[in-house]
């Protein structure tokens, strides 16, 4: 460790200050929001039937959590993110593969992928529904449809995409396929790859909130739907918040991955 | 095949197509390379230079002609950009090719470490390429090279990207490191000064389709390192002769 001079600790000491002036910021609109929706709540302004109010939310929450309710639901929702999240992955990682290694493959199926990519999947609910019954198979299904197109498309891409002068000094090195593919599109696509995953997260909250809504018993989707039929709005937007909350926290564990795996340069 | 020679080619003979055109990048081109010179050759941009040294290196496969090697001879290939892996220290990018090559054993890693130390690199073994400045980056890029032990050494304009003074003191380096280490070496350089200070031989490359223009042995009053080498009186001589037969037009 350095010892720093005088000038430099009160540059990290700007910089520092900077960056929490950033984060009051944006504490004070989250808190200044849900005051002014609590003050016009309050005073009749708006209707807490339709829109809820933030002291209804807690309370929401708290009879969730009293009817113990809340963390199963979470757990639900969270399992089916990550199952379909790991089968997306791998199914996405050894698919683009293929195309990578064999152009034939890649060029026959390019025009089919991006068709399945570009079809509004919604409109498959319907068929998932009667094909594999309303369990969490179609929620799962339905996740995936959404978002392996679109992750397969993206690996694919950043491994084609890699820089030519790599691949050609191992050829001349006579490095066997292989070699090219887990020396250098791997490594050199590490970054393009955790960034795809975050698009492929984010995909799969989507789809299992979507086949929530469609055919679930269980989890956050399911307390949206739920609560809407009822009109029960303190319900529904209770669970959205929580969803958003989630969210923020699933990304924030990817970018901390992220950090870990790319820091060593 | 006479002794000496490491490698010939007999009327080598290079076709790129497209849907419309067919061009011709080499034709019957026959050369042949000595063993422990420095073969440096100059041609007009685009005129195959790179090609012919890809079809050494069998990374292209030539559309006619023969090209005949001594046995069991081992080729290391050095392009124009370092391609040193980011992600890898440097002793890691120089073991690259012995690695590939499943050549990684105890002698192998350690003759590549002595080179490492030799020039002067061995105490940024563990550092990344980011941290190293462009020439220095050659030179890891050279000792990867070397480090298969290859008995030739293809050079594709290895300093074209660095600036003057750099490439003056690489060319140097390169010049003590292939003698040094008793190399053979066929150098492709547009910089005709960098051909006649470093190369025992240079060739003249026509325009597209490449054929040979012209093959001088260069021979100094005092022949040094290619710094001094310049200021030879001959170097002039040599310099002229081969800028008439390059006939540049703009």
């Amino acid at each position: 460790m350095s010892i720093y001079s005088n000038e430099h600790k009160e540059y990290l000491k700007k910089k520092r200050r900077k960056t929490i002036f950033v984060h009051m910021t944006q504490i004070f609109i989250i808190l200044f929001f849900f005051i002014i929706w609590e003050y016009l709540a309050n005073k009749g302004i708006i209707n807490t039937f339709l829109y809820s109010s933030p002291s209804l939310i807690i309370k929401t929450i708290i009879n969730l959590i009293k009817q113990n309710n809340l963390f199963s639901h979470l757990f639900i929702t969270i399992s089916e993110v990550m199952i379909s999240f790991i089968i997306s992955c791998i199914i996405a990682l050894f698919i683009s593969t293929i195309l990578w290694w064999n152009e034939f493959i890649s060029r026959v199926f390019n025009p089919f992928l991006s068709n399945l990519n570009s079809l509004p999947k919604v409109a498959l609910g319907p068929l998932i529904i009667i094909w594999a019954g309303a369990s969490i198979k179609s929620i799962i299904l339905m996740s995936l449809m959404i978002s392996i197109f679109v992750t397969i498309i993206n690996f694919h891409q950043s491994f084609i995409g890699t820089d030519k002068n790599y691949i050609t000094l191992l050829k001349s090195m006579n490095a066997k396929k292989k070699d090219i593919f887990f020396k250098v599109i791997i490594p050199s696509n590490k970054e393009n790859i955790i960034s795809t995953l975050k698009i492929n997260l984010s995909m799969n909250f989507i789809g299992v909130i979507m086949g929530e809504l469609l055919v679930s018993k269980k989890g956050l989707g399911y307390l949206i739907m739920y609560g809407s039929q009822v009109f029960n709005i303190n319900l529904v937007i209770t669970a959205i918040l929580i969803l958003g909350l989630l969210s923020f926290i699933l990304y924030y564990i990817i970018t901390i991955i992220n950090k870990l795996i790319v820091k060593k340069r | 095949m006479e002794d000496n020679v490491l490698l010939k080619t007999i009327n080598l003979s290079k076709n790129y197509y497209n849907d419309k055109t067919e061009i011709k990048a080499i034709e019957n081109l026959n050369i042949h390379v000595l063993n422990n010179e420095i073969l440096a050759i100059v041609g007009p941009s685009g005129c195959g230079k790179s090609t012919f040294l890809s079809i050494l290196a069998n990374l292209e496969k030539q559309t006619n002609g023969k090209i005949i090697m001594k046995k069991n001879l081992s080729i290391g290939y050095m392009l124009q950009s370092d391609s040193l892996f980011p992600w890898l220290t440097i002793l890691d990018n120089v073991l690259l090719g012995l690695d590939i090559k499943k050549m990684k054993t105890g002698n192998n890693i350690e003759y590549t470490i002595n080179l490492l130390k030799k020039y002067g690199l061995y105490e940024f073994r563990d550092q990344y390429p980011d941290n190293l400045s462009g020439g220095m980056r050659q030179r890891v890029a050279l000792i990867r090279t070397l480090a298969t032990n290859p008995d030739l050494l293809l050079l594709d304009e290895p300093y074209s990207a660095l600036d003057y003074q750099t490439r003056l003191s690489l060319s140097n380096d390169l010049q003590e490191i292939i003698k040094n280490e008793g190399k053979t070496a066929i150098l492709i350089t547009h910089d005709l000064a960098e051909a006649i200070s470093l190369g025992d031989r240079v060739i003249v490359l026509s325009k597209r389709p490449c054929t040979i223009k012209s093959i001088y042995n260069i021979n100094l009053n005092n022949k040094t390192n290619p710094i001094d080498n310049r200021k030879d009186p001959k170097f002039n001589y040599y310099y002229d002769k081969i800028w008439r037969d390059l006939d540049v037009h703009i």
